[in-house]
């Protein structure tokens, strides 16, 4: 049975601030980072805003867009590096608030960068299987950067929910194909308790990021039998501007392929978010009949490649709510110390 | 707030359910199992509100109760939903000087508050304006 994506929603918050303001608390070349990085500025949650309301936006999104029925969803999966509880489900209030309670099973999903697309690939196969109707799969993120590690440049909030559906006629993209690649690698990591992720620095990004990224995409395209030049668009999980963009190189896209999906420069790194985003950002844009190729990356570490074909559903239900790029428009900046407010890096006597 | 008593409530507070009488046409939030005006007449059942509406008056807090101390100041609006019903709740806002009676407002899920550190974190309905406000 085919699966595919039946609506869409991402949610990114209204603040951000400018890697400028961050270099010139830390006394670090703002030029030379946002260029290294390709990152100008960042999302910042509002005080009141963590994973599961930007979560419960993207999901209310979704349905909207898609004209859905909340009852109809028999699975919520939300991943996220940044649950805002240690124990209790995220999934149990995003399901609440958007009215799917209580016929449906529901977990949190953790795979740092990667557990929106993991949640993806369960609906998948609760979908397939004829299990249940519609999946809700999320990946929302408020991510901390210690104050001044080099996470802080792009630690950033935001989220996307996609429902998962296997009804041919109501799906904007089918999924053609999925496959992924992990291993145990020590690139990034947070323990409990702990407020700040530990990295394993610069030369990580080998064994981490690039050979996950590359192995996947290039196992999914063996799988399928496809070459880059077949598709459309690309998307690649972007922690930075650079890696996505040197990673679509080595594996032989092409710039103007990456660039509907490469949202990173304008939004930061939304963790869970971040690949789902730049699906999110590029369905925006896609004429039916395109086929757009991704490949997130979660540390630890892992990578889901997928091979999307959008339909001519896409054109009816795109605008019903706001585009990523609408979202990325018209943002409030903030100075350093608000931003401290905001991530609650100040404490208050 | 104790954790039983907002769990009772939870429902309404995540997504606007109300009551509708209609037999007259009223709308309540928050919902009422009695229709005021019909008595034994009502004919009450379970109501959805869309969330949109206009606000009628507000306040500007800035010496907040307990838990709310970091979010100061802020605003505090009697907002009428478009259905006619009433209600007290916050307004997300970055520029308190455009707040203004008639604006017209949509429903965002955001965090109302915690129990401290260690408690339960409340969610619930506040509302944003519906146009961007201008800045600079
Ligand atoms: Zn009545």
């Amino acid at each position: 049975m085919n699966t595919g994506i039946v609506s869409y929603g991402a949610y990114i918050p209204r603040y951000r601030i400018k890697v400028e303001e961050i270099a010139r608390v830390w006394g670090d070349d703002a030029d030379s980072l946002s260029s290294g990085l390709m990152v100008h500025e960042k999302s910042v949650p509002d005080i009141d805003e963590d994973a599961a309301t930007i979560a419960v936006e993207a999901s209310r999104a979704a349905l909207i867009r898609g004209g859905l029925d909340a009852g109809r969803i028999g699975a919520v999966y939300t991943g996220s590096e940044s649950h805002p509880y240690a124990v209790k489900p995220t999934s149990t209030i995003v399901a609440e608030a958007v009215g799917a309670t209580p016929d449906l099973t529901a977990a949190d999903f953790e795979f740092a960068c990667k557990a929106g697309t993991a949640a993806v690939q369960a609906c998948m196969g609760l979908v397939a299987s004829g299990y249940i109707d519609l999946g809700l799969a999320i990946g929302a993120d408020v991510s901390q950067g210690a104050p001044g590690d080099a996470l802080e440049y792009t630690a950033a909030a935001g989220g996307v929910a996609f429902l998962i559906g296997s009804k041919d006629s109501e799906m904007v993209a089918v999924i053609e194909d999925t496959y992924s690649f992990s291993t145990d690698t020590p690139d990034f990591w947070r323990r409990e308790g702990m407020p700040y992720p530990e990295h394993g620095g610069r030369f990580t990004g080998e064994p981490g990021y690039f050979k996950h990224v590359t192995k996947a995409a290039e196992g999914l395209m063996k799988k399928m039998d496809t070459y880059p030049k077949e598709y459309d668009y690309a998307v690649f999980h972007q922690p930075n501007g650079k890696f996505p963009t040197r990673v679509a190189k080595m594996l032989g896209f092409s710039r103007e392929q990456i660039k509907p999906g490469l949202v990173v420069p304008r939004l930061g790194n939304t963790y869970s978010g971040s690949c789902l985003m730049g699906i999110a950002a590029t369905l925006d844009q896609a004429e039916p009949g395109d086929r757009i190729f991704a490949t997130a990356f979660g540390s630890g570490a892992g990578a889901d490649a997928f091979s999307f074909r959008v339909t001519d559903r896409i054109e009816e239900v795109r605008n019903r709510v706001q585009t990523v790029e609408e979202m990325l428009e018209d943002p409030i900046y903030i100075d350093y110390a608000i931003y401290a407010k905001h991530k609650d890096k100040l404490k208050r006597a | 707030m104790s954790v039983p008593r907002f769990w009772r409530k939870q429902i309404q507070r995540y997504n606007l359910i109300g009551t509708h009488c209609r037999n007259c046409n009223e709308h309540f939030y928050p919902p009422r199992n009695m229709c005021p005006t019909c008595r034994r007449d009502g004919d009450i059942e379970s109501y959805k509100f869309t969330g949109n509406g206009e606000i009628v008056s507000f306040t500007v807090i800035r010496a907040a109760a307990e838990g709310f101390e970091h979010q100061t100041p802020y605003v505090l609006a009697i907002v009428k939903l478009d259905e006619g019903a009433r209600l007290t709740t916050q307004i997300v806002c970055n520029d308190l000087s455009q707040i203004h009676m008639g604006m017209r407002v949509r429903p965002v899920f955001r965090k109302l508050g915690d129990g401290g550190e260690k408690g339960m974190i409340y969610y619930g309905t506040k509302f944003v304006p519906v146009k961007p406000l201008k800045h600079d």
